[in-house]
């Protein structure tokens, strides 16, 4: 269809067009900037309940979601990071997500980097048992969530246990050849760190027997981490009556 | 000729077009899903019933004036019947209100029927302003159908066309959230796309905002101001729609 000049629009109308699109920028510019504050986190849907929303597209929605939901309390520069987020609430949304995407790797990742590396045990406590529990049901493709889990109650909680605790699970459950040996090795290192040298020393001592560490690097550090813990051993025994070290752990982890 | 006889006819052939035979289809199928939701809630039956029922009926609401809409002007113009009302002493600016006219009478009885149902879960009053509210919606949206149905002239490219102006304005909200970027990333590529998010928003109407299932179910919540947020964004923004197409009808070689 051809078209007539502007020239032939009736200038009432021309005025009215500017007029609307004047009234519309103006209103929309008035209007209160949409944010998603902590405070606004709302209750996660049930699984079955966002698996119909989900409209036969869960991997879709569930990237959608882990978009929105990172939305909330992003923005706010704060020196405490989301210390108004309801983490039941996001644990509760991290959980649909992953029942709508499996193999996905951004809710485990989101929890174990960013919602429990934040300065308030209570809440990272709650994250890291989140990425405790998720880990087992996928152990050889979830691993590097829950041994950064670990380093976290390791290094930054200092809960000791813990980190064996997960160290212990990555341990037994993960068999991947992807996973690197330092992964499957925690658990001696922590045992030394809590002060239980002789198990330490026999886990490593089994560990350079059984020829499951072919890189030689990787040998010759867990071989100097053995001579170590003799020495320790050593020294405890010509010392008696000193007690047991259960200070801040060492960093002999590498890092992932 | 007056602008009201041609919103008469729209009227009519509204209700000749079987679509009240839907809608009363539609509260059917509605009070349907009622009684199934009553039996499978366990706590706040009546919040869960009237929540979801209104969220179909009111996508429910918009497909049936967009298709109307878009279909009937298709079929008038395949019939030349806009150039049977142009031969008229009638302006071309009647021809058009005549049409949103009749289309916004059109709207307001889907409104109207589809609101009705709800009074069996929520107060009158909220169901009234939830009536209204969706209205407005229907307002603005058969304005736009009215507009890309001119613009564009074939059902298929204009029903694409509403349906991503519904969705982008439903969801603009949530987009400029995700777009915004953190206070720390100073990158470029973050502000850029927070600057077109924003800028998409200032020319679309924030639909996400009227005709919410929460008023019907949040018992604390005070409306008036949703309301009257809600009726001046339907006055401006279906002026702006009209004058738009108002300006691409006269353009037009008829």
């Amino acid at each position: 269809m051809s078209a007539r000049p502007v020239r032939d629009v009736p200038m009432w109308v021309r005025a009215c067009a500017a007029a609307g699109l004047a009234a519309q920028i103006g209103w929309a510019a008035l209007q209160p900037h949409p944010s998603a504050t902590a405070e606004d986190l709302p209750q996660p849907p049930s699984p079955g309940v966002a698996r119909l929303l989900a409209l036969g597209e869960p991997v879709a929605a569930a990237k959608l979601a882990m978009l929105y939901l990172q939305a909330f309390d992003y923005q706010a520069g704060t020196r405490v990071p989301y210390r108004k987020l309801d983490y039941d609430a996001l644990i509760g949304w991290l959980d649909v997500i992953l029942g709508l995407d499996p193999a996905g790797q951004y809710p485990l990742m989101a929890a174990a980097r960013t919602y429990a590396d934040v300065p308030d045990p209570v809440r990272s406590r709650k994250m890291l048992e989140f990425v405790y529990r998720a880990y087992f049901a996928d152990p050889n493709r979830r691993w590097p969530w829950l041994a950064h889990a670990a380093i976290i109650a390791k290094h930054e909680l200092k809960d000791l246990p813990l980190a064996l605790r997960f160290a212990d699970a990555l341990e037994k459950n993960t068999t991947t050849p992807s996973a690197p040996l330092w992964v499957r090795q925690m658990v001696p290192f922590i045992l030394a760190d809590m002060g239980e040298l002789e198990q330490a020393r026999i886990l490593i001592g089994g560990l350079i027997a059984s020829g499951q560490v072919r890189d030689a690097r990787d040998a010759e550090m867990l071989q100097r981490r053995l001579e170590m813990i003799e020495k320790r051993l050593a020294d405890q025994s010509s010392k008696p009556s000193k007690p047991s070290p259960q200070g801040a752990p060492e960093r002999s982890l590498k890092q992932p | 000729m007056s602008i009201f006889p041609i919103a008469r006819i729209t009227l009519l052939e509204a209700a000749r077009s079987r679509l009240p035979w839907l809608i009363g289809l539609v509260l059917l199928a509605s009070l349907a899903v009622a009684g199934f939701l009553q039996q499978v809630a366990l706590i706040e039956v009546r919040e869960v019933q009237g929540a979801i029922i209104a969220a179909l009926l009111r996508a429910c609401a918009v497909f049936f004036v967009v298709l109307f809409v878009v279909t009937s002007m298709v079929r008038e113009a395949n019939d030349k019947f806009l150039e049977l009302a142009l031969s008229q002493p009638l302006p071309r600016a009647g021809y058009l209100l005549g049409k949103f006219l009749g289309f916004a009478a059109v709207a307001g009885v889907t409104a109207v029927a589809l609101g009705l149902p709800l009074l069996l879960f929520a107060s009158a009053a909220r169901v009234s302003a939830w009536t209204l509210s969706l209205f407005g919606e229907l307002l603005i949206m058969a304005a736009v159908s009215l507009f890309c149905v001119l613009t564009l002239s074939h059902v298929v490219a204009a029903l694409s066309a509403v349906a991503g102006f519904y969705l982008l304005a439903r969801s603009i909200a949530a987009l400029q959230i995700i777009a915004r970027p953190s206070e720390e990333n100073i990158a470029l590529g973050p502000r850029i796309a927070d600057w077109i998010a924003h800028g998409i928003a200032l020319a679309m109407p924030r639909l996400d905002r009227m005709t919410q299932s929460a008023w019907l179910t949040d018992s604390g919540s005070v409306v008036v101001h949703d309301l009257t947020s809600a009726a001046a964004q339907t006055a401006i923004y279906v002026a702006l729609i009209l004058a738009a197409a108002l300006f691409d009808l006269y353009r037009q070689e008829i």
